[in-house]
């Protein structure tokens, strides 16, 4: 059967109307529990850099009793308001947005962990960090402890890092190699930490064990050698960004 | 007019399960498998399949996307002009994805974000596409649900089989339960070969030897 040009032509005219209303009516309706999933994922991100989240928690409630959210700029000082004076939230600071810019225009934000009865009291400072992996970017939550030199905890995402190899960035084994290490020499000047090329503690408990004297180095991963470095770049690089902060604030307490 | 209203009357409806339509289901599973015969959608075949989780999840999307495309294709097909019927087909099957990859987005994020390209890569499935092509333009709705189903369990569960042997063997656990440290053996060593889409085209090499051995498939 052949169809006249005419005909071809409305159909499609009818076709794209039809798909298009579908799906933008679908975007419209899914969009509040989408932004909902966004959300609760940043959160459980940043949550999971200090503590260690059951399943079933309540990360909104959580959330919200413990973490209280800064912005600041390279220089240290807080940032209330962007270019056009809209006010800036730190939980919608898009950090990949932020790594395009040069270091001195960037917004970071400051995640401060409170205390259960006192809001004051800070108990680790959670920072944002973002990379590039081997095949993709990588990014990251790191935790500093109230002397803002320890680390106590960090958490780490990736987009496509080879599985079982370079994705292990994701994995608690990896992420407690870095409790109780340290960024800044006893000078005060940033050293950072850096993975080390090889896993010769061979996992777990003995890749802590490994490196435990050493401030500044973590047990690497076997094959993974080029995550690992990326995953260094990214540290280094942000600690640096918050450098002015973190001194500001350790010198004001 | 009249004349064809007669024939219809005259015609003995089909059972609703008679056994032509048992086979349009139990053909795609076995002796004609859209992976290991026809040796179609290898792709997502490979790229999903490294844990059970995420390839379930995948199994659902294509057999939902294949079953409705197959459904809505056949309601239309007279319709269709049949110089633009692939763009049709195409806009079908994009609809039809992008609404799973919004929905696991809502109420899946963590799903969402391990398998979000390779959802939208069901487009280019071509199980999916060959099936309207080949049966939905030319079927009834109800025949071409069931051959949409038979397609989609085909590829499910060969997806699914790659995926129990490449999580048993490459993480030591099924569903994410570390099977091997139940059992009381602490130091399996996982195989990295097996997370690697290297460890895919072995067992899906080998999956595709034992069944055709079976069937007695040849290719000419």
């Amino acid at each position: 059967m052949r169809q006249s040009n005419t005909y071809i032509i409305v159909f499609t005219v009818i076709m794209t109307v039809i798909i298009g209303g579908l799906l933008s009516g679908a975007n419209q309706i899914l969009g509040p529990a989408q932004k909902k999933s966004i959300e609760l994922d940043t959160k459980t991100q940043i949550l999971k850099a200090v503590m260690k989240l059951e399943e079933g928690d309540d990360i909104l409630e959580i959330y919200k009793l413990r973490i209280r959210s800064i912005v600041v700029d390279y220089n240290g000082d807080i940032v209330e308001k962007d270019e056009k004076g809209n006010p800036i939230e730190a939980e919608k600071v898009n950090v990949l947005k932020n790594f395009k810019k040069d270091k001195e225009n960037r917004q970071l934000p400051v995640f401060s962990f409170v205390d259960e009865n006192d809001e004051s009291k800070v108990i680790a400072y959670i920072l944002p960090t973002y990379g590039k992996g081997l095949w993709n970017s990588i990014s990251g939550y790191i935790a500093l402890g109230a002397d803002m030199n320890t680390i106590v905890g960090a958490s780490f995402g990736h987009v496509q890092e080879t599985p079982g190899l370079g994705a292990r960035i994701s994995s608690d084994d990896i992420q407690d190699r870095f409790k109780g290490k340290k960024v800044y020499d006893e000078a005060g000047s940033v050293v950072s930490v850096s993975m080390q090329k090889g896993e010769k503690g061979g996992g777990g408990a003995g890749s802590i064990e490994f490196y435990k004297s050493d401030d500044h180095k973590v047990d690497g991963m076997s094959g993974a050698t080029l995550t690992g470095k990326g995953l260094n770049a990214m540290l280094a690089e942000y600690f640096d960004c918050y450098n002015n902060y973190i001194k500001k604030t350790a010198n004001a307490q | 007019m009249s004349e064809e209203v007669k024939e219809l009357v005259v015609k003995k409806s089909e059972p609703l399960f008679s056994k032509r339509r048992k086979r349009l289901v139990s053909d795609p599973l076995n002796d004609d498998n859209p992976v290991t015969v026809q040796v179609l959608g290898i792709c997502s075949a490979l790229a999903v399949t490294v844990k059970m989780e995420p390839t379930f999840i995948m199994s659902i999307a294509v057999v939902f996307v294949i079953v409705f495309a197959n459904l809505i294709i056949s309601l239309i097909r007279n319709l269709v002009p049949s110089r633009v019927r692939i763009i049709v087909q195409l806009g079908v099957i994009a609809t039809l994805v992008t609404l799973v990859s919004e929905v696991l987005k809502a109420y899946n994020y963590e799903m969402y974000k391990v398998l979000g390209a390779f959802v939208g890569l069901i487009i280019t499935n071509c199980i999916v596409m060959g099936r309207l092509e080949a049966f939905a333009m030319g079927n009834k709705p109800y025949d071409s649900v069931l051959d949409g189903l038979g397609s989609g369990f085909g590829y499910a569960w060969i997806i699914l089989a790659v995926a129990f042997f490449r999580e048993l063997w490459g993480s030591g656990s099924v569903f994410d339960f570390k099977v091997f440290e139940a059992i009381g053996i602490n130091n399996f060593a996982t195989n990295g070969l097996m997370v690697d889409s290297i460890g895919a085209f072995m067992i899906l090499g080998i999956l595709i030897w034992v069944q055709r051995s079976k069937t007695g498939y040849v290719e000419h």
